[in-house]
Parts: structure tokens; sequence; C-alpha cells
């Protein structure tokens, strides 16, 4: 065979080889992941989306920390079953701002991307300290040290900046805000109406229970109540954006 | 003196950790910097010691440098094992708590943290050590070539230490960036970077000076394996830190991009880290053990360029029914089941190599854990293939069958392989006549597959009793069961999974005593070493 004896070319030079390889695995990522970048379609047209809240922020980053999404996907499948259990399949418009994203791999526990508003704050804040209280089979582990664990307000600057250079759209209002903006939406007694005209659709409470401090708990809880709710699923039309 | 810059170096590293760890913007950097400055300290002292002085007439004592260089091999094999056995028994812990929820300690042991711990504790703490010491070792005997570069293969081996500790470390505290296999931080990451791209320059060095005017088939796949993950890592972890002292960076792509991007990744760390190394090390192990010729040339041609370009384009099957475009899911899907050929094409290569040495199986206990390792690859790139097909997927995916599919591999294929590749090495490195035991060898041969067998077999159940009760309806159109419940009723899979890996931790103990009476020297008095161990069947 022909072809074999040419290969023993290659197989008797080394930079052939090299770029050889490097020519068969750069193809496929090529063809797969560029065109996301730049066909239209790849991620809908939605109402509603915005970035996370400075307090929602700190929340995911504790999600992430924690390795939350070993066990929590956030991704509906466009299933019967999956919507019926936790709401509208999921798009991809859902996460563009997330860096990086969520979707998880597993289903120890259930998906998360709609979880917002479905329990109370209560709910969350015992569930997270033990999981057995609310729910005497959970295997979930116990998350109590997040009531004590205080956030500092200060260092959330930088996260919304970090966030921008990468493609979010943070402005300078939202980013010069950041640190008054994480107390506020903790603290029901807060001047928020600054904070409610630069996020929509923002729940502002004591989410731990604790409105003497504000903790990775109060964080974790806004992240979780927020998830899935910002995008208004009746305005959004499912035959103009087939994929 | 020699040694000198070394220490200086080192030592100066330990400085600026120290001064990092003092001008940390977060806890968790100054905590994390702490370690690094402990880890630098302690290694400077240690190159302290080894400092080498010159003789009162001027001259150094010249190493010899012109055999083989295989004491850093010998390192990276007891490394090897050593992170085998943490990797595994992390495992035991973690599927522990799944059955025992109980056993998870917040926070630093809560299986969030523990996982990922697990999983690169096996994938490059385990398999890094082992294809960095089998590449060495094959590159060298296949090139008759000593290795390239001086100590610059001693600072792969320790920075690739380094690196493991970093990220190892880091999990515990909750320094992630949640990628999965690809979860350390951006400092940890650069790091990595750097001790790559030596490893990449000692490889090829090596090559460069090969006394073979062909390069062998083994080295073909160790080289793509090494360019390739070279990329995949670069581009995967392109982030953005929010300070030079902290922990914290943002990843450069959102959403169905940064999906995209993190599945062609992981799933080509299984592609290139876990398989196309590891068939590096098959090519040039089962030869050997066998002491016969790679059955078909042509064979290995046509399955390398199949395999190293097929396998990239795979990815997307991570993403079936997800928010990620038809399109690419269904690219996915088609190449990953014609990934199934060049895979079987690997497998059959490696069997066919015992083709008039078959008798050997019913002496060899090494010779037939490579054969039950190549049975896993072939069994698990068909069972990869059928799961990636939409359809299949759409049960098996976010349940316990993934779990399995990935052990039945990793356990099987990738374990396998360098237990029985460490059996073979270990004498000859050590310059002995033989093992301590070649019975304890068949010992941990036959728990390791009866823990894997029951592994996948329970994870095989518990995946398809979730997966089917999850879409369980009544005749009313009604769901049958509440989330909790599929919890509930997989518990005595968690239990026995449990007990699989206990079995896969003992063998893998067994093994780590074995070598060790091994190079000590030991040789039990019963075994003549001039005949077979055990006695052929009649």
């Amino acid at each position: 065979m022909s072809f074999l004896d040419k290969h023993q070319k290659l197989e008797r030079n080394l930079s052939l080889m090299f770029v050889g390889s490097l020519l068969a695995v750069l193809v496929g990522g090529i063809v797969e992941i560029a065109p996301l970048f730049y066909v239209k379609n790849t991620i809908e047209k939605v109402e509603g989306m915005r970035p996370y809240t400075p307090l929602e922020l700190a929340g995911r980053d504790i999600y992430i920390r924690e390795g939350c999404y070993v066990c929590h996907s956030q991704m509906i499948r466009p299933f019967r079953d999956e919507v019926e259990r936790y709401g509208h399949y999921s798009l991809a418009a859902e996460s563009m701002y997330d860096h990086p994203f969520q979707w998880g791999s597993k289903r120890t526990g259930p998906d998360l991307a709609r979880v917002g508003g479905r329990y109370s704050d209560e709910w969350h804040a015992q569930h997270l300290k033990d999981p057995k209280s609310v729910v005497p089979e959970s295997i979930m582990p116990k998350y109590s040290f997040l009531a004590n664990a205080e956030i500092k307000p200060e260092s959330v600057t930088g996260h919304l900046k970090a966030n921008a250079v990468v493609g979010v759209p943070y402005t300078e209002e939202m980013i010069e805000n950041a640190v008054a903006d994480l107390k506020a939406q903790a603290d029901p007694d807060a001047d928020t109406d600054g904070l409610e005209e630069r996020y929509q659709k923002i729940s502002i409470r004591d989410f731990d229970g604790n409105p003497d401090a504000l903790t990775e708990l109060d964080a974790l809880i806004a992240y979780l109540q927020m998830l899935g709710t910002l995008v208004d699923l009746e305005a959004y039309k499912q035959e103009e954006n087939l994929r | 003196m020699r040694n000198i810059s070394e220490v200086m170096l080192v030592g100066l590293a330990a400085f600026f950790a120290l001064l990092a760890s003092a001008f940390a913007v977060d806890s968790l950097f100054q905590t994390h910097m702490a370690i690094l400055c402990f880890i630098l300290a302690g290694s400077t002292i240690i190159l302290l010691r080894r400092v080498e002085f010159a003789s009162p007439d001027g001259s150094f004592p010249e190493p010899d440098t012109s055999g083989y260089m295989d004491e850093v091999i010998r390192y990276g094999a007891i490394a090897t094992l050593f992170w085998g056995i943490v990797g595994f028994l992390v495992g035991v812990v973690i599927a522990a708590q799944l059955a025992w929820p109980e056993l998870n300690l917040e926070p630093y042991l809560n299986f969030g943290r523990l996982r990922p711990l697990h999983t690169s504790a096996v994938i490059f703490a385990f398999g890094g050590n082992a294809l960095l010491c089998t590449s060495f070792y094959v590159a060298q005997r296949t090139c008759r070539a000593r290795l390239f570069g001086g100590d610059l293969a001693w600072f792969v081996f320790w920075g690739y230490q380094l690196f493991i500790v970093m990220a190892a470390t880091g999990y515990l505290l909750g320094i992630t960036q949640s990628k999965e296999y690809a979860e350390p931080e951006w400092y940890v990451d650069l790091w990595l970077t750097v001790v790559w791209v030596a490893y990449l320059i000692v490889f090829m060095g090596t090559i460069v000076r090969r006394k073979e005017p062909h390069i062998y088939v083994a080295n073909w796949f160790y080289l793509s394996f090494i360019i390739t993950v070279a990329m995949l890592h670069v581009v995967n972890n392109a982030a953005v830190p929010v300070s030079f002292l902290g922990t914290k960076s943002y990843v450069a792509f959102a959403g169905v991009q940064d999906a995209l991007t993190q599945w062609w990744y992981g799933h080509n760390a299984v592609g290139f880290f876990l398989t196309a190394g590891f068939l590096g090390m098959m090519y040039y192990f089962v030869p050997k053990q066998a002491g016969r010729p790679v059955y078909s040339y042509r064979l290995s041609i046509i399955h390398f360029w199949a395999l190293i370009f097929l396998y990239i384009w795979a990815g997307p099957h991570h993403l079936h029914y997800t928010a990620l475009p038809d399109w690419a899911q269904t690219l996915g899907m088609v190449f990953s089941i014609m990934l199934w050929m060049p895979s079987w094409g690997g497998m059959i290569n490696g069997l066919m190599t015992l083709q008039g040495a078959w008798d050997k199986l019913r002496t060899d206990p090494i010779l037939r854990m490579f054969v039950i390792s190549l049975a896993f690859y072939g069994m698990s790139t068909f069972e990869g293939p059928m799961m990636s097909i939409k359809s299949v997927n759409s049960l098996s995916h976010y349940t316990d069958w993934t779990i399995g599919h990935v052990h039945s591999g990793a356990l099987g294929w990738n374990g396998m392989i360098v237990f029985a590749s460490l059996y073979y090495l270990v004498p000859k490195l050590w310059n002995k006549q033989s093992l301590y035991s070649l019975k304890l060898v068949n010992w941990h041969l036959w728990l390791a597959t009866l823990g894997i067998v029951i592994y996948a077999a329970v994870m095989w159940v518990a995946g398809i009793t979730q997966g089917l009760m999850w879409r369980e309806y009544d005749d009313q159109g009604f769901l049958v069961n509440s989330f909790i419940e599929t919890v509930s009723a997989i518990h005595p899979e968690y239990v026995m999974r449990t007990f699989g890996g206990l079995l896969y931790l003992s063998g893998a103990l067994i093994m780590a005593y074995n070598i060790w009476r091994t190079i000590r020297g030991d040789v039990p008095e019963t075994v003549q070493q001039d005949q077979p161990s055990a006695v052929p069947a009649e």
C-alpha cells in the first residue's frame, strides 16, 4: 500500500509528526466551537435577562466554591417529565452571563435551574443548615457554617469589574455602586430605589433570617431564589428560535 | 558549588509566596500561598542539604550521564502508586458519603469539595504520574537515547507534584473554577502550563536525539497526548483574575460557548490523557510482557490517526438535549459513534499481539492484567458510543450510569494497565530479578476485577433505575415519583458501590506491599528463579 510507505516519512521526522498531530486535533474544535460565537441563533432572543446583582454574584461564587454543581444540574431538558418536574426547559440565553456555566453533569440532587421562588427563604436556610431536618431522606451535606460566615462587601467591586472584562454588561454605575448595592439587597430598611432601577426583577429582603449580619447564607439564598426567574417565558416564542 | 542556583531560586520563590500571602486580597489566597511558602521553604532546606562542594583540587565528581536517566522514573513509579492509593481512598470515602451522608464533615470534607479531589487525584496525580514516568522510560528505550535536558526532567517531575498538591489543597479550601477536571484556579493553571511546556521539551528533545531512524508507535501516542493536552488546557482555562493577589477568576467564555469549550476539554481529557497516552503505554509494555511484536503495523497507523482526529469532535455528547444547538449535538453523536472503530482498533492490536503467546496467560498474572485492561478498554469504548446516542443518553444522562461507565474505563482500562506496567517496570528499575510475589499480583488482579465488576454492575442498576423512575407516569398522567424517592431507591446500590471500591483499594494496598518488598530485594524462598512461579494447566 502506497500511503503506508508515505507514512514512513512522517514517522522518521519529528517535525512532521508534530505538525500532523496538531492539525488532526485542531479541526474538530474549530468546526464545532467557533460557530457558536458568531451564528446568531445560538442564543435565543428573550426578554428579562440582566447581570447578577452583587449579592447574587457573591452567592453564585459560594455555590461554585462548595461544588454544588457536582450534584445539581442547572439545565432542564425538553422532556415532558423534566418540564413537569422542574419547569420550562432551559434556554441558552438564561446562562449568557454565566462565567463559567453551571449546567452540571449529574443529578444526585434535583435540577436547580428554576428553583427560584419555589421554596421560602426559611426553608432554604433550614435546608442548607441541616438538609435532613426538612427532607429526612436527603443525602446532602450540611452547610451550617454559611450562617456564621460574614461577607466582606468591599471585595465585590473587583468581581463586577472582572465580569465586565469578560463581557458581562455591567455599567459604570453598577460597578460604582456595587458595595452599597450588595449591602442594600439584604437590608429591608435600606434605600433601594437605585438598586431596583439598576437590576430588574430583584428580591430585596433579609434572606437568612438574621438581619444583624450579612452572611454567606444571605448571598447563597439570594442566588438560589433568582435562579430561572429572569426570562419572561410567556413572551418567549419557540418557533422564532428554532435552531 | 553545585545546586546552589536551584536552592536560591526555590528559596526566592518561597519568599515571594510569603509576600503573596501577606498581601493577599482574600483569605483563601492567604492560606493557599502560606501552604505554598511552607512547601517551597521545606524544599529549599532539602535542596540545601544536597548542595555539593568542590573537592580541594577544584573538581566536581562528575555524575554518570552515559546511560539512561532512570532515577526520575523510579520516583515517578513510587509517586504513581502513592497518588493512586490516595485517589482510591478518597473515592471510597465519597462513595461512603453518598450512602451515609453523616460522613460529611463541613466545610472542608463535604462531598462537593472532596469529589474534585478524588477525580483529580486519580486522573492527574495517579494517571499523570504514570504517564510521566512511563513516557520517560519508553522514550529512552525506543530511541536508545538519554532524556534530553539534564535536570529538566526533575523539574517536570517535582513541578508536577507541586501542581498536584496546590490543586488538592485548593479543593479542600474551596478554591475551584467549577469546570470539571479543570477545577484549579488561574495561578495553578499557569504553573501547570510551565511544567507542561518543559515536559514537551524533554520528550521531543529525547526523540530528536534518537539513534533509531523511526519514531516508535508508542511515542506517536505520547506526543499527540502532550500536544493536545497543552491545547485543551490553555483554551479551556482562559480566564480573567479578579486580582493577581486573589484566588478568584472569571472564565473567558459564558453559557453555551463555555459549556461546549468545557466538554471539548473534558471529553478529550478522557480521549488524550486517559486514552492516547495510555495507548502509548500499551504499545510498549504489552509487546514486552508478551514477548511478541505488535500485531499490525498498518492497523496502528490507521487507528492512531483516526483516533486523534475523531476524538476531538466527541465533546458535545456531554450536552445532549441541553441548550446547545442541535447541529452541534448531532455532530458530537455521529463522531462519537465513529470513534468506536479506532478505539477497537487499539484493543484488537493489543490483544492480537498475544498471538502465539496466549499460553502465557496461564502462568503470567501480569500479562493477564494487561489483557483484562484491554478487555475493559474495549467494553467501555463500546459503552461510550452507545451512551452518546441521543435516545440512550436521554435516559442515562445525569444518572449513575455515567459514573459506572467512567469507572469501568478508569478502574478497568487505566488502573489495570498502570498496575501491570508498574509490575513490569519495578524489578527492571531497581535491578531485581523478579517481583517479590506473583501470587500477590494474582490477588491484586482478582480483587480489582471483582471490585470493578461490582462497581459497574450496581451503577448500571442505579442509573437505569433512577432514569426510569424520573420519567415514570401513572395511568392518570401524573409523575409517580418525587425526586427524593428516586434517591432513597438507590441506597442499596450506593452501599454496594462503596464495597466494590473497597475491594479495588485493597488490591492497590496489596500491590504497594508487594512493590515495597520487591524494592527491598526480598525474594520468597519458595520461588525458584529459573522456573515459572505457577504451574501451567495440563
